[in-house]
C-alpha cells in the first residue's frame, strides 16, 4: 500500500499522555509519517522538557493527566512563549471542557482516538504554514 | 501444501475479524491499529492489545474491590477508573466493552450501587469474551506467519 511516509520527516512532535496505549499508538502514527517523536507522561514533564531547551513542531496534549493536566500545561507553555502547534486530544468531550481546553491556548482539538486522516490533516497544516 | 495452509489460515483470520465486526465486538479503530503495523513493528497490534489486557485487568480488580467495600460510597473513584477503561477500550476498537463501560458510568453517576454491580458483571463478561477472541485471532495470525514462512524454502525445491 502506498503510504504518505516521510512527507513530514523534517517535523518533530511531543506526545503528552499518561496512557501507555495512546503513547504507543500516537508515537507509531507519527513515526510512520517520518516525524521524530518524544513521549512524556504528564503536563509537568512537557513543561520541563521545554525549560531544558527542547522545541517541537507539534505537541499532542492529553487533557486528563496526573501532576499537571493538559489545560494547565498548555497555559504554561504559552506563557513561556512556546509557539508550537498544540493539539488537544482527549476522550472527554463536554462542550464546557473543550472550551476550557481551547481557551488555554490550543490550536486545535481532536477527540481520541486520533486517526490517520486527522493526523495527516494536522501535519499538512503545519507544513503549509511553515514552507521551506 | 503449507502455502495452502497459510491461505486457509488467512481466510480463517478474516472470517473471525468479520464476525467480530458484525457482532459489534470490534470497530474500525482496530483496523487503524492493523494499518499501523508494518515490517518495522510486525507485532504492533498484539503489543498494544497486551498493554490493554494488562491495564484492563488492573481496572477490573479495582472496580470490583471498590464495589465490594462494605461502606462503599466513592462513586468518583469508580468514574475515574471507568474513564480510563473507556479510553483504553476505544483506543483498540473494543466497541462492546466501551458501551458497557459507558452504561456502567451512567449507573455510577446516579450513585446506583446495584446498577453498578450488574454493570460490572456485564463488563467482566464482555471483557472475557473479547480477550478470548483476540487471543484466538493472534494464534491464527502466528500460525499463518509460520506457515507462510515455511512455504518460501519449499518453492525453491
Amino acid at each position: 500500500m502506498a503510504s504518505p511516509q516521510n512527507f513530514a520527516s523534517k517535523l518533530t512532535a511531543l506526545v503528552v499522555d499518561d496512557h501507555k496505549i495512546y503513547q504507543k499508538v500516537h508515537q507509531k502514527m507519527l513515526n510512520n509519517f517520518g516525524v521524530k517523536s518524544h513521549v512524556v507522561e504528564n503536563g509537568k514533564e512537557a513543561v520541563d522538557i521545554h525549560w531544558h531547551g527542547k522545541k517541537f513542531d507539534l505537541i499532542l496534549m492529553d487533557m486528563d493527566m496526573p501532576i499537571m493536566n493538559g489545560i494547565e500545561a498548555t497555559k504554561e507553555l504559552r506563557a513561556m512563549g512556546v509557539c508550537s502547534t498544540i493539539v488537544g486530544v482527549t476522550s472527554r468531550s463536554t462542550e464546557e471542557e473543550i472550551l476550557k481546553f481551547m481557551e488555554a491556548g490550543l490550536d486545535d482539538y481532536q477527540e481520541k482516538p486520533l486517526t490517520i486522516p486527522k493526523l495527516t490533516s494536522i501535519l499538512h497544516k503545519i507544513i503549509n504554514s511553515n514552507p521551506i | 501444501m503449507l502455502g495452502f495452509g497459510a491461505d486457509l489460515l488467512w481466510a480463517d483470520m478474516n472470517r473471525l475479524l468479520a464476525f467480530l465486526f458484525h457482532q459489534g465486538v470490534l470497530d474500525e479503530q482496530f483496523l487503524q491499529l492493523q494499518q499501523l503495523q508494518d515490517h518495522t513493528s510486525p507485532n504492533f497490534v498484539s503489543e498494544v492489545v497486551n498493554i490493554y489486557f494488562h491495564e484492563s485487568e488492573k481496572l477490573l480488580n479495582n472496580l470490583r474491590s471498590l464495589l465490594m467495600e462494605r461502606e462503599f460510597s466513592d462513586y468518583k473513584k469508580i468514574e475515574i477508573h471507568l474513564n480510563q477503561f473507556i479510553g483504553s477500550s476505544s483506543s483498540i476498537g473494543a466497541k462492546r466493552v466501551t458501551s458497557v463501560c459507558i452504561a456502567f458510568r451512567a449507573a455510577s453517576e446516579q450513585d446506583n450501587r446495584a446498577g453498578c454491580l450488574r454493570a460490572l458483571e456485564m463488563l467482566e463478561h464482555e471483557y472475557c469474551y473479547l480477550k478470548n477472541k483476540l487471543h484466538e485471532l493472534f494464534q491464527i495470525e502466528q500460525q499463518r506467519a509460520l506457515a507462510a514462512g515455511v512455504r518460501y524454502p519449499m518453492q525453491h525445491q
